[in-house]
């Protein structure tokens, strides 16, 4: 330590704190001759260097040198503030200093990790060092604001993360607003027939789980509705939901579906989504059985009353709960919540970006979920496997990794699809006897239990064979191919090309963010990576929130994940919404901006380049105001402002000014 | 409309004689201005990058550097030129040791290689540049009754997919469907003709050459349209060989401007189409054409 107390009294006492980072920072820079450096600086009382500063022993000596050389401002030069800003603030807080008193110098980020020369490094951090010592003798005290936290929750998506992470709200005594899309909540996995590894069936432990939500006193479902916009900050959203219309009355209908078998169409007509369009649907439908809520629904793209305006509307009549209302529109919704769960899944790679598969030319090629709903027994064939040819195929080839782990579509292993393809095989088999080749890259099966369902196939008697397909052909080399599907893979562990001939192709299709997922991002303000999946504020520390505080992700919109994983993710997500609405309140940072209402001439510049809708112009004033709960702290109204009369905490001029001069005086 | 340049390569003044012929029969009959590009040399083909890089990238690039006096595409019928040229101008962007060997090489013979000029083939020029719409309002003898296998090669498409799809081209299906013949589905399109191996090893490229054949014959195909010099010559030279060693197909082989040229209603004579080794005058005869 040096000490240092000839220095101008007028200016306040600083102290100065360089951590070693263990040897993060101290292998390239020269902590000790900073700490020299510093301590001869103008205004520094105390300079100090420890191994870990951000350590219990590092932050109480910082605590107790304020106290005992009555310090008056803090520097520490250590990592990121993103890190540790917050336990140094702490610390000064501690020491009985107020937190903003206090500076931190990214060293570690901005120098150590990105240099190569220790000479050079460690001047850069007597140039960061001084710069942040200038600075923060003009630093101002300051305070959290603290604003109440709405207790109600939105969750949207309503597959099995936004089912899980409403029960648990729910459960725990919050009110939840589910919104969903399309018409009925289950997501994907309501399409499945069995889940691997342990093989249960799918709608047997997802069903239960939908009618808890229907039935939850605390959750209002709404489905086939979207979110339209989102409105204020964390603890306070006000959010708006546009309904579509069902042209049935959703508190009405019971689901008997007698309008169903009333409908003009004699015979369903029209491909059936929800069946990957493998079996047909009428107008007037419901995806299926089990649809939550059980409520039908009219597509206007197929209606003919919808379309024409001339039907008789047998459906209607059929009705005596008098249901149907064909004039229904769009309804506006708006809801006032808290915190925001987003679980908005995923999509299937498209196959037609892999032609060299031949789906859409070949009728044998199928995609993963085409066959999900063609071995399920509640599927168009009952869970019989039959080709769209009408025949039963005798050989079928499961090509994983179509649309993963390659350079040329998605780089991203979408972690799914080798077990899901090892359940087909497995459910294939059964339902058929086919044999059954797995053509893979490599096999995937980290999870509780997967490597040991992987070995049960194994014992099924499946083909294994490792390599990625390079066509599928008709084009017949030898008798034996004619009339056959033909799979050429380069068999990596025999070594030579094959050729396979087989009836049916499944291509194991990725994951992928949802076609909407830009869109989306931007509604409720939080980030993707360049892949397009949510980002998520830290890849291991805060996997489900986002840099948006009050706003969750859970699932598939993160990232490809399976349903165990989902579920806990989801779990997670309402965990950390009710840690957010049981504190009751939130601290709000103060580096929000404010309009100094004498020197503000009225020219609403400011007004409308505000990201965060935070400034509205007083008419009756004729002056702006800046609401400091909305400000997030950019600055962007503070450089605008023509007449300088916008100031912004922790970054007012004198502050700034003093940093430049201080970077740049050698 | 928009002017071209158009660099023949070796083949089309030889072997692929037809394909000027009716390559440049049909740029007139669609008002094309089109002019070859002057003192150009050999491409260097794709067996002299193998062995000198630099050499082979300069010798490529002395033809892109007189095109850039110009400020015109270049359009290079042959697939080999096409993707020689485009792969010289990919080396030459992201290589800047080469860039600067081969820019000096190049100013010593007083040129000036600046990376401007774009390399088209004549199926994206028609496609995207003519445009379809057109192309089908000059087409006044549409072939109706051919039956067509369209064979694209491999060049074309590998490594670079500049305008069509790298498994499942297209785009020459497109132009023959508006020429009124029908296409065969099928997914040899871009598999392997056997190249120099028709030369070099011919058990091997004789019988790749030959599976093409079979199998536009097994879809029912009256001719294969091609778009490379070097497959027309395989697939149709080769016949009589592969007759010996394997059986007669019997298929003629047309490149795509002929069967164009054709349903524009030019006379045969100006395509070249007796130029065949397989005559293709029978089957043209079915299509009510000569």
């Amino acid at each position: 330590m040096t000490e240092n107390k000839s220095k101008k009294e007028t200016l306040p006492r600083v102290g100065f704190y360089i951590c070693h980072c263990g040897s993060n920072i101290a292998s390239m820079i020269d902590v000790l001759e900073v700490q020299k450096y510093a301590a001869a600086l103008p205004g520094v009382a105390v300079s100090r260097e420890y191994k870990y500063m951000c350590s219990d022993p590092g932050q109480e000596m910082i605590a107790k040198d304020i106290k005992e050389h009555k310090l008056e401002r803090l520097v520490v030069a250590a990592c990121s503030p993103n890190l540790h800003e917050e336990t140094f603030r702490k610390a000064a807080a501690k020491g009985g200093l107020n937190p903003f008193f206090f500076q931190m110098v990214n060293i570690r980020e901005h120098a150590a990790w990105v240099h190569e020369d220790k000479k050079s490094a460690t001047e850069k951090a007597k140039d960061l060092a001084r710069a942040a010592i200038a600075r923060v003798r003009f630093h101002k005290s300051l305070d959290k604001k603290r604003v109440a936290v709405d207790p109600n929750v939105l969750v949207v998506g309503g597959g099995i993360a936004g089912i899980h992470a409403a029960l648990t709200l729910a459960n725990a005594g919050k009110k939840v607003t589910l919104v969903e899309r399309e018409a009925t909540i289950g997501g994907h996995m309501a399409a499945f027939d069995k889940t691997f590894p342990t093989l249960d069936c799918a709608a047997c432990i997802l069903t239960p789980k939908m009618s808890a939500v229907k039935s939850h006193p605390n959750i209002t479902l709404w489905t086939y509705s979207e979110v339209s916009k989102v409105e204020g900050y964390v603890g306070n959203y006000k959010v708006t939901v546009t309904r579509k219309p069902r042209f049935v009355k959703e508190d009405l209908c019971v689901g008997c579906m007698e309008c169903i078998d009333a409908c003009v169409f004699k015979e369903p007509k029209f491909k059936d989504k929800f069946n990957q369009g493998l079996g047909k649907r009428k107008p007037v439908y419901i995806d299926f059985p089990q649809a939550t809520p059980k409520v039908v629904l009219v597509d206007p793209e197929t209606c003919i009353q919808l379309k024409t305006g001339k039907c008789k509307q047998p459906c209607a009549a059929a009705c005596d709960r008098k249901a149907f209302d064909f004039n229904q529109k769009a309804e506006t919704k708006e809801l006032q919540v808290g915190a925001i769960v987003l679980s908005t899944g995923f999509k299937t790679y498209d196959v037609a970006r892999s032609p060299q598969y031949g789906y859409g030319r070949y009728p044998g090629v199928y995609t993963a979920l085409e066959v999900e709903r063609l071995v399920n027994a509640s599927g168009p064939t009952s869970g019989e496997v039959v080709l769209r040819d009408g025949t039963h195929p005798k050989a079928v080839g499961i090509i994983h990794c179509v649309g993963s782990r390659d350079a040329k579509t998605n780089k991203w292993c979408s972690r799914v699809c080798c077990m899901y393809s090892l359940k087909l095989a497995h459910l294939i088999k059964e339902h058929s006897g086919a044999e059954v080749y797995n053509f893979y890259i490599d096999m995937r099966a980290p999870g509780k239990a997967y490597e040991e369902f992987y070995d049960k196939l194994l014992g099924e008697g499946v083909h294994f064979i490792r390599g990625r397909v390079d066509e599928v052909t008709d084009w017949a080399m030898t008798p034996e191919e004619e009339g056959k599907l033909v799979l050429r893979v380069e068999d990596t562990l025999a070594g030579f090309v094959r050729r396979i001939p087989v009836d049916m192709v499944v291509l194991s299709t990725g994951l992928e963010p949802q076609p909407d997922a830009q869109e989306v991002r931007r509604r409720f303000n939080i980030g993707c990576g360049s892949e397009g999946f949510f980002q998520e504020r830290h890849p291991k520390l805060a996997p489900v929130n986002t840099f948006t505080d009050g706003i969750y992700i859970a699932g598939a919109c993160q990232a490809p994940r399976d349903i165990p994983d989902t579920v806990a993710q989801a779990g997670a997500a309402a965990a950390e919404a009710l840690s957010l609405i049981d504190a009751g309140f939130v601290e709000l940072e103060p580096n929000t901006s404010h309009i100094v209402e004498e020197e503000c001439s009225g020219c609403k510049t400011c007004v409308p380049l505000c990201p965060y809708s935070a400034i509205t112009f007083d008419e009756a004033k004729k002056k702006a105001t800046i609401n400091e709960v909305l400000c997030k702290g950019c600055g962007v109204c503070a450089a605008a402002c023509p007449s300088g009369s916008i100031r912004q905490n922790l970054f007012e001029d004198d502050e700034i000014f003093s940093e430049i001069e201080g970077v740049l005086a050698k | 409309m928009k002017k071209y340049l158009y660099f023949p390569g070796c083949s089309l003044k030889g072997s692929g004689k037809a394909y000027e012929e009716s390559f440049l029969a049909v740029c007139k009959a669609l008002g094309m201005d089109i002019r070859e590009l002057e003192d150009w040399n050999c491409c260097g083909a794709t067996a002299y990058m193998s062995v000198e890089e630099t050499k082979s990238y300069a010798l490529a690039g002395r033809n892109l550097a007189i095109a850039e006096r110009e400020d015109l595409d270049v359009i290079a019928p042959c697939s080999a030129c096409y993707l020689v040229l485009n792969k010289t101008q990919k080396a030459l962007k992201e290589n800047t040791e080469i860039r600067r060997k081969v820019v000096n090489a190049l100013k010593a013979g007083g040129l000036d290689y600046k990376g401007t000029v774009k390399v088209r083939h004549p199926l994206d020029v028609l496609i995207n540049d003519v445009g379809l719409e057109k192309i089908s309002k000059l087409i006044k003898n549409p072939v109706k009754g051919l039956k067509l296998a369209p064979y694209y090669g491999c060049q074309i498409v590998r490594p670079y997919a500049t305008f069509d799809d790298q498994h499942d081209p297209v785009t020459m299906d497109k132009l023959m469907k508006a020429a009124g013949a029908e296409c065969v589905t099928w997914p040899l399109k871009t598999r392997c003709c056997g190249g120099s191996l028709t030369g070099t090893v011919p058990e091997v490229g004789l019988r790749l050459a030959y599976i093409i054949l079979k199998e536009a014959k097994k879809r029912g195909a009256g001719a294969i349209v091609t778009l490379c010099p070097l497959c027309q010559f395989n697939l149709d030279g080769y016949q009589g060989k592969i007759a010996s060693k394997y059986e007669s197909v019997d298929m003629p082989v047309l490149y795509f401007t002929q069967v164009l040229g054709l349903a524009m209603g030019l006379p045969g004579s100006e395509l070249g189409i007796k130029r065949g080794i397989i005559s293709a005058e029978a089957v043209l005869a079915g299509g009510g054409l000569r």
